[in-house]
């Protein structure tokens, strides 16, 4: 009953609900994966925990991508750009966590480093032994890229399909120069063999489930934030800037700040994704720049549903695991399935899942105000339009209009 | 290593001309009165002790001149010459079998069998292969050959040796082919600039050798430069420096040319998406996929042309074109009816769809014809290269430049000179006017998308002679592409032909300066600082048409 009440009831309701079942995960997956005994049918093994945590992540990245696309009609193709980068900074931390343990033994070098011949310590891994350095540089490198980035675009005016391909050629030129061993970021292998995370082992099973709990309460916490965004007046400017940009600025609002702001939190926000994926599944590369994955991140939020705050996470998971079902039963198939996927999202399904959702339920409930309405006295009222910001979603059509509108 | 490949070409140079040789000896009747001669000075062999002995009596073959000598010569430096323990006398062997076979010195004729323990091998070291080689080089300045008597003095000039000097002389007067005769020059020059000769001798070849002015030219003069004194030193050196400028002027010519040619590349695989994107407004993420078909059509015809017909195979590429841009043409076509034109006004949802459908089209591929590269060879006319003064041009690169440009040509034709390419551009302008003046705007906007399709198909078929044809072909070029036309300028053929070379040599000439990868990203940064500065591109259209 409380999952009809959860998708039934207006988006306000619903991103409680997340927030509260989201919080409870954080609580309940560690207990069953340490607290019950391995042969319990309720048990959670590690890989499972560990798993389920890497889709947290992929949530809180299309969270992020979802405030801007969703509502502010940026849609980043190089997401996966900022959530690379904060993966380096948090992997750059653990490299330098090894110590003396890795296979050449040097205190100071990693491994990769003794291997490509470096005498000292690049400049740029200075502080990334200490934890809060790294927390911080796992916001701020993805967040001053993402302003440097959005300032210069969002006030030439870069905009709709432009924007996207400069992005995609932002993470393309990054994945490129991760690629390179004198960058000093390890090249072609990235950086990997972690030991340690604040002095926890990272394969214990302890620590996983600890790190799945901070990617619940991570995600719990974004989910908040930006449900206080889109509902704040700056949410609604959001929403007009993604509509009608040129209206918006001709009533007087600067909407290239309005565009920079979201544009640099969801950036953070994609960062400690980032982060926290990495120390869950051990490695980093600069495959994770590649402009493909970023586009993959697009479909889980247009899969999930945009402009809504939960379609994205629903979407991230649910994609996920079919690619982890299909790529371990049918991996010549997955292709297919994917970009069948986008296909028919995008002609079919353009609110999503849940929008999906919200409008058979607007069907329905239309359908019995109708009925109740027949009856005298009823004490029902008519259904309020489902959600607040979004409140286009109930009567949202495909047509053009919803895209930013010529000024003319 | 280097040694041996160097042998090995001289191989092919004297495997080419042998045969020529042979009828001559048949003919050249001073080489027969001279047999006696030579068979004594092979036998030499047997006798000579160590190597200064065994160069000794190459070094006397040589002299005689006679060409009768480079078989034995050849095979000393192979180690397949040996003598008979017994008698002395000296053989070809060939190893058959446990046996060996017995072969003439001169005439190269089996004269009979021995066991290996009956032989005694003729010890051969790299020194004196050098020394065979040279020697054999200078054989063949008597070659009936233009092209050997140009490799004999190519040769000769990067081994100078006094001594042969005369020889050279001799020759210059014979020789009446002048490109061969300017080589022997050269070569005497640089002879020249080791002997004893007087000062103003060398200073004359100096000038000969800096009118040259290659990288062979400069390593001559650079080593004489670092034992000459005086007015010789400065004479090398400033030849030196004159050298060393002209080949910066080269590289840099030749770098040009690069990014020419990697222009024209990038030029054929973005026309295509000139005219979806730039035309249309249509955002094509299975671009590339288009340009892999036409690509993999290539492959296909070639397989059908290679088990039916392997005579038509110089031709594969004309039979290629077309079917490749049918295939293409057809595939846009099809995406177009199914799936674009629900999409017409949501830019970014045809961008998501159309990624899905290079996804789809990749996996398909990779279905069908598997994940590896296939092999999709070049045409004769195709392989190889020439120079250009100091430029090494390849046949493949010229053709495909020449191409791309007869694409765009023909391109410009349609767009500008057809009534098809009048509507399509009325249909960009002003769709609803053009509605109301009697085009079929959605047979125009099917048939322009099977068009910039088709053309990306054709431009697959000039890539899978470049590039590895596998399933990924298409995802190496879609990033280049949109950077082309987001460059070049929006809905303007002539754009995109300017982003695309302008790109092609701007990325070639960092690559001395920044490397590859750095390059190239450079020139991603300042594409995206470009686009700031003007987010329509170089050459905007004007208008109210794409104001927004």
């Amino acid at each position: 009953m409380m999952t009809g009440r959860f998708f039934a009831a207006g988006a306000d309701r619903r991103v409680l609900v997340t927030i509260a079942l989201l919080v409870a995960a954080a609580v309940i997956v560690p207990i069953l994966s340490l607290g019950v005994r391995p042969d319990s049918a309720l048990h959670m093994p590690p890989y499972m925990v560990a798993l389920t945590g890497k889709y947290l992540c992929y949530a809180l990245l299309a969270l992020s991508l979802d405030l801007v696309w969703g509502y502010c009609g940026i849609l980043s193709l190089g997401h996966g750009a900022f959530f690379a980068l904060g993966g380096y900074a948090m992997g750059m931390y653990l490299m330098r966590q090894i110590g003396d343990r890795g296979v050449y033994g040097n205190p100071l070098l990693p491994d990769f480093m003794v291997f490509l011949n470096y005498r000292e310590l690049p400049w740029f891994w200075y502080g990334f032994d200490k934890f809060w350095f790294a927390a911080l540089m796992i916001m701020l490198v993805p967040g001053v890229l993402a302003f440097a980035f959005g300032w210069l675009a969002f006030r030439s005016r870069v905009t709709g399909v432009y924007l996207s391909i400069i992005t995609q050629a932002l993470t393309y030129a990054l994945l490129l120069a991760f690629f390179r061993n004198d960058m000093g970021f390890g090249g072609n292998n990235g950086l990997t063999d972690f030991k340690d995370i604040l002095g926890f082992n990272v394969q214990a099973a302890a620590t996983r489930a600890a790190l799945f709990s901070t990617s619940a309460l991570m995600l719990a916490l974004a989910v908040f934030i930006t449900w206080r965004i889109v509902s704040s007046k700056y949410g609604k400017l959001m929403v007009a800037v993604r509509d009608a940009e040129s209206r918006t600025r001709f009533l007087g609002w600067r909407a290239e700040n309005v565009k920079l702001f979201a544009f640099t939190v969801s950036a953070v926000m994609a960062g400690i994704a980032g982060a926290l994926y990495v120390p869950q599944v051990g490695i980093i590369n600069p495959g994770e720049f590649e402009p493909g994955n970023s586009i993959e991140v697009v479909i889980w939020t247009a899969v999930g549903g945009r402009a809504t705050i939960v379609g994205p996470i629903v979407g991230a998971v649910l994609v996920n695991a079919a690619k982890s079902w299909f790529t371990g039963a049918l991996p010549e198939l997955w292709l297919f399935a994917l970009g069948g996927l986008f296909v028919l999202v995008t002609l079919f399904l353009p609110k999503g899942i849940i929008g999906l959702w919200d409008q058979l339920n607007a069907a329905r409930q239309a359908r019995k105000a109708q009925d109740e309405a027949a009856k005298p006295d009823s004490p029902v009222e008519p259904p309020a339009a489902a959600v607040r910001v979004s409140a286009k979603s109930s009567d949202w059509k495909p047509d053009p209009a919803a895209e930013p509108q010529p000024a003319e | 290593m280097i040694l041996a490949m160097g042998i090995s070409a001289h191989m092919t140079v004297f495997r080419g001309i042998g045969l020529t040789l042979l009828l001559l000896l048949q003919l050249a009747l001073p080489a027969r009165g001279d047999e006696a001669a030579l068979r004594e000075i092979i036998a030499k062999f047997a006798a000579a002790k160590g190597f200064p002995a065994i160069e000794a009596v190459v070094r006397e073959l040589g002299a005689t001149g006679d060409p009768a000598v480079e078989k034995v010569l050849t095979a000393l430096s192979e180690g397949n010459l040996s003598f008979r323990k017994s008698d002395s006398q000296i053989f070809m062997v060939k190893e058959d079998g446990s046996g060996v076979s017995l072969l003439d010195p001169l005439s190269g004729e089996p004269v009979g069998e021995a066991k290996k323990s009956e032989l005694t091998k003729v010890k051969v070291n790299n020194g004196l292969r050098g020394v065979i080689r040279d020697v054999l080089g200078t054989l063949t300045l008597g070659s009936p050959d233009a092209s050997g008597r140009l490799a004999a003095a190519e040769t000769m000039f990067k081994s100078p040796d006094p001594a042969a000097i005369p020889t050279l002389d001799t020759a210059i007067a014979k020789e009446t082919d002048a490109a061969v005769k300017a080589r022997l020059e050269q070569a005497r020059a640089s002879a020249v600039l080791l002997s004893d000769l007087p000062e103003t001798d060398k200073l004359a070849a100096i000038e000969i050798i800096k009118a040259r002015g290659d990288r062979d030219a400069l390593s001559i003069l650079t080593s004489f430069q670092a034992n000459a004194e005086g007015a010789l030193k400065e004479a090398a050196a400033a030849a030196v420096s004159s050298i060393n400028s002209s080949l910066e002027v080269w590289s840099g010519a030749q770098n040009v040319w690069y990014g020419i040619s990697l222009g024209s590349v990038l030029l054929l695989a973005a026309i295509g998406l000139a005219i979806t994107f730039g035309v249309m407004g249509v955002i094509n993420m299975a671009h590339g996929e288009m340009v892999m078909l036409g690509a993999y059509t290539t492959f296909v015809v070639q397989e059908v042309i290679r088990a039916n017909a392997p005579g038509l195979f110089d031709w594969s590429l004309a039979f290629a074109l077309p079917l490749a841009f049918l295939v293409s043409g057809a595939v846009g076509l099809a995406i177009e009816r199914g799936i674009i034109r629900f999409l017409y006004g949501r830019p970014l949802e045809t961008l998501l769809a159309t990624w899905g459908v290079s996804l789809v089209l990749q996996q398909a591929v990779r279905t069908i014809f598997g994940p590896t590269n296939r092999e999709v060879g070049n045409p004769s006319w195709m392989s190889g290269a020439f120079d250009l003064g100091q430029l090494a041009i390849t046949w493949n690169r010229l053709w495909i430049l020449v191409f791309a440009l007869v694409v765009f040509a023909a391109l410009l034709y349609v767009m500008n000179r057809t009534p098809w390419g009048l509507q399509m551009r009325a249909v960009t302008q002003n769709r609803r006017m053009a509605s109301s003046m009697g085009i079929r705007t959605p047979w125009v906007d099917a048939l322009t998308f099977a068009l910039g399709s088709g053309i990306a198909g054709i431009a697959g078929v000039a890539l899978s002679q470049i590039d590895n044809v596998s399933p990924n072909l298409g995802q190496g070029y879609i990033i280049d592409s949109f950077m082309v036309v987001v460059f070049g300028g929006v809905g303007n053929l002539w754009g995109t032909l300017v982003g695309a070379l302008s790109l092609g040599i701007v990325n070639k000439l960092l690559e001395p300066y920044a490397g590859a990868v750095l390059g190239k990203i450079v020139v991603l940064v300042l594409i995206i600082l470009f686009i700031q500065k003007r987010p329509r591109g170089l050459f905007a259209l004007k208008g109210r048409a794409i104001e927004t």
